[in-house]
Formats: structure tokens, sequence, C-alpha cells
């Protein structure tokens, strides 16, 4: 896994309080995660203090697992 | 009842009758209080006169990058995250519309109505983390009934209103509380002035027979700042005698 992944992965568990372990790729923050849309905007601020990045709403709303989040990171980071 | 020991409070504003009478009552139920205002000689006077758990941070709100600040300076010098916002800064350019400048209209936007918003979400941001907070801001009776000569105010305050609204739909769900205080006409140096026949024709108009004080005000944001008021939350609280039923 890469840094990207392992440090948004350590984000969630730390905002949502939930288990490392259900915190999977496919894993939807709303579905299988229990988080509200107050949650997932919060997440997306946390992603955007922890890696210097802007994620525009309409970004944000396309962000749904966590691997949507690690993909969309990486992508700006190689930009 | 309405124990604010261990709870930090910012009140901006703090060096007007007001703000300073809400400072003292906070104070007075334990709170630790962060006075903020742009006169710090009055500040550093009042907060002298509480003695401990009283703090200034000055903060010139008609500037937004110090509006933006205000939050995390407070916290600064109290040494712990904000439990309580009380927004009270506020300032008048009277005058009637058809002689309003753009400069009137807009001093008292940014003062009155963005920098409570300024505030009010740099608060938002550290309390829906803790899921606990108080976003207590001043608006004016003359919000809901409009005033001749206030055009700029009544607006900005009745912003507030619809703005405290949404506040509080959005914090909510972490246990936030966003609530409004409305005075009526408050005995303050700004009243004082007003002609004797001026005054009784006011007092008049006031079921409860007399002009408020600023202990009136206070005590309704003791209330509100109170772990007895959370269940209250997106609702304005008149106090003025009674002055308009509303």
């Amino acid at each position: 896994m890469s840094d990207i992944a392992d440090k948004v992965k350590k984000i969630v568990v730390e905002h949502l309080g939930v288990d490392e372990s259900k915190v999977t790729p496919d894993a939807s923050f709303i579905d299988d995660l229990g988080a509200d849309s107050l949650d997932t905007v919060e997440l997306v601020m946390a992603f955007e203090e922890a890696f210097s990045v802007e994620i525009p709403e309409d970004a944000a709303e396309k962000i749904a697992t966590v691997k949507d989040a690690i993909d969309y990171i990486e992508k700006q980071k190689a930009a | 009842m309405f124990s604010l020991s261990g709870k930090t409070a910012l009140v901006t504003g703090a060096s007007g009758g007001i703000g300073a009478a809400i400072a003292r009552q906070l104070h007075a139920q334990g709170a630790t209080v962060v006075l903020s205002g742009t006169r710090e000689a009055a500040l550093q006077e009042l907060a002298d006169s509480l003695g401990e758990r009283a703090h200034i941070a000055v903060a010139n709100l008609s500037d937004p990058a110090k509006a933006d600040g205000l939050v995390a300076k407070a916290e600064a010098v109290a040494g712990a995250p904000l439990d309580i916002l009380v927004n009270n800064a506020g300032l008048t350019r009277d005058t009637l519309a058809i002689r309003m400048k753009d400069s009137d209209w807009s001093q008292v936007m940014t003062v009155d109505l963005e920098s409570p918003f300024r505030l009010a979400r740099a608060a938002l941001k550290g309390m829906l983390r803790r899921r606990a907070g108080r976003i207590i801001s001043i608006a004016s009776v003359v919000g809901t009934t409009g005033n001749a000569g206030q055009a700029n105010y009544a607006a900005a305050k009745a912003g507030i209103v619809g703005m405290s609204k949404s506040l509080a739909q959005e914090a909510g769900p972490r246990g936030v509380t966003v609530n409004v205080v409305a005075p009526g006409f408050i005995e303050t140096p700004m009243t004082d002035v007003l002609p004797e026949t001026v005054r009784e024709k006011l007092v008049g108009s006031i079921p409860l027979g007399r002009m408020g004080n600023t202990g009136d005000v206070a005590s309704a944001v003791v209330y509100l700042a109170s772990d007895e008021a959370a269940w209250v939350t997106g609702t304005t609280l008149h106090v003025n005698g009674g002055m308009a039923m509303v």
C-alpha cells in the first residue's frame, strides 16, 4: 500500500472511529463506515489539510469510497 | 444550574456596555473568558477587574483576516479550546436610506454580519470535532421590526437570524447549538443621550415599563450558553420587555 493510502486509512479510522479492518478500498464512507454528510465534509477537509491539496466541491461529491479518496489524492500529487 | 465552570468563552465587543455585561456574567458562572474588542486599555481594565480566568485578544473585526484569526488567537491566550462563542461586536451607521452611503452599508455588513460568520466558521471546525459547543449571536429587535434610519443595521441583524438557523441545522447532529439573543431598548451610553421626551415615549411602548439593562441581555446569553439549554437551537430569544412580541 502506498504512503498516501496508509495516511488516508489512518485519517478515516481517526475521524470515523471505525475499526481499521473495516477500512477496505471499496468501503463506502456512508454505507459501510457509518458516516453522515457532515462526516464526509470533515473527512475531505482533513484530507486537504493532511495532503496540502484542494478538493473542490464537485470533486468532493464524487469521493464515496476509501479508494476514491486515495485515487483522487494520488492524481493531485502526481500532477 | 447554569454553571459554566471549565468552559472557555470568547466575547467580541467586550469593551462595550452589553459585551462587558455578558463577559462578567459568563465569568461569574465560572467560565474562562477571552475579551475581544478594538480598545486594548478598556479590555485590560475589564480583565483586571475580573481577575483570574480573564484574557484579552485585541482584534478589529472590520479586517477579514483579523476576524478569521480571532478564534485561534483566543484559544491560544486561554490555553484551551473554545466552548462558547458570543458574537456581540457591532456598529451602527444610522441614516435614512436616501442619504446612506455605500460605505455606511458595507461597514455595517462587514462588522455586524460578515465577521460573525467568519468567527462562527472558525469556531465550528473545532466544536464539530469535539461534539460540543455554543454559538450565540447578539442581534436586535430591529432585525425583526425594521427601523427608519437603520436599513443597514436591520438587514445585518435579520441576516444573523437566517445565518444562525442555517448553522443550527448544520451543527445540530454534533450537539452544537446556535442561537440568537435580540435585545430591545437597552440603557447604554448610546441611549443616555436621548432627549427625555423621546425616552418617555419609548418606555411607554414597553409593557414591562422600563428600559432594559445590559444584565437583562447577559442573563439570556448565560442561559443559552449553559448545559441546561442543550435542546434549544436555531431560536431567537427576544429580550425587549414585551415591546415587540414576535
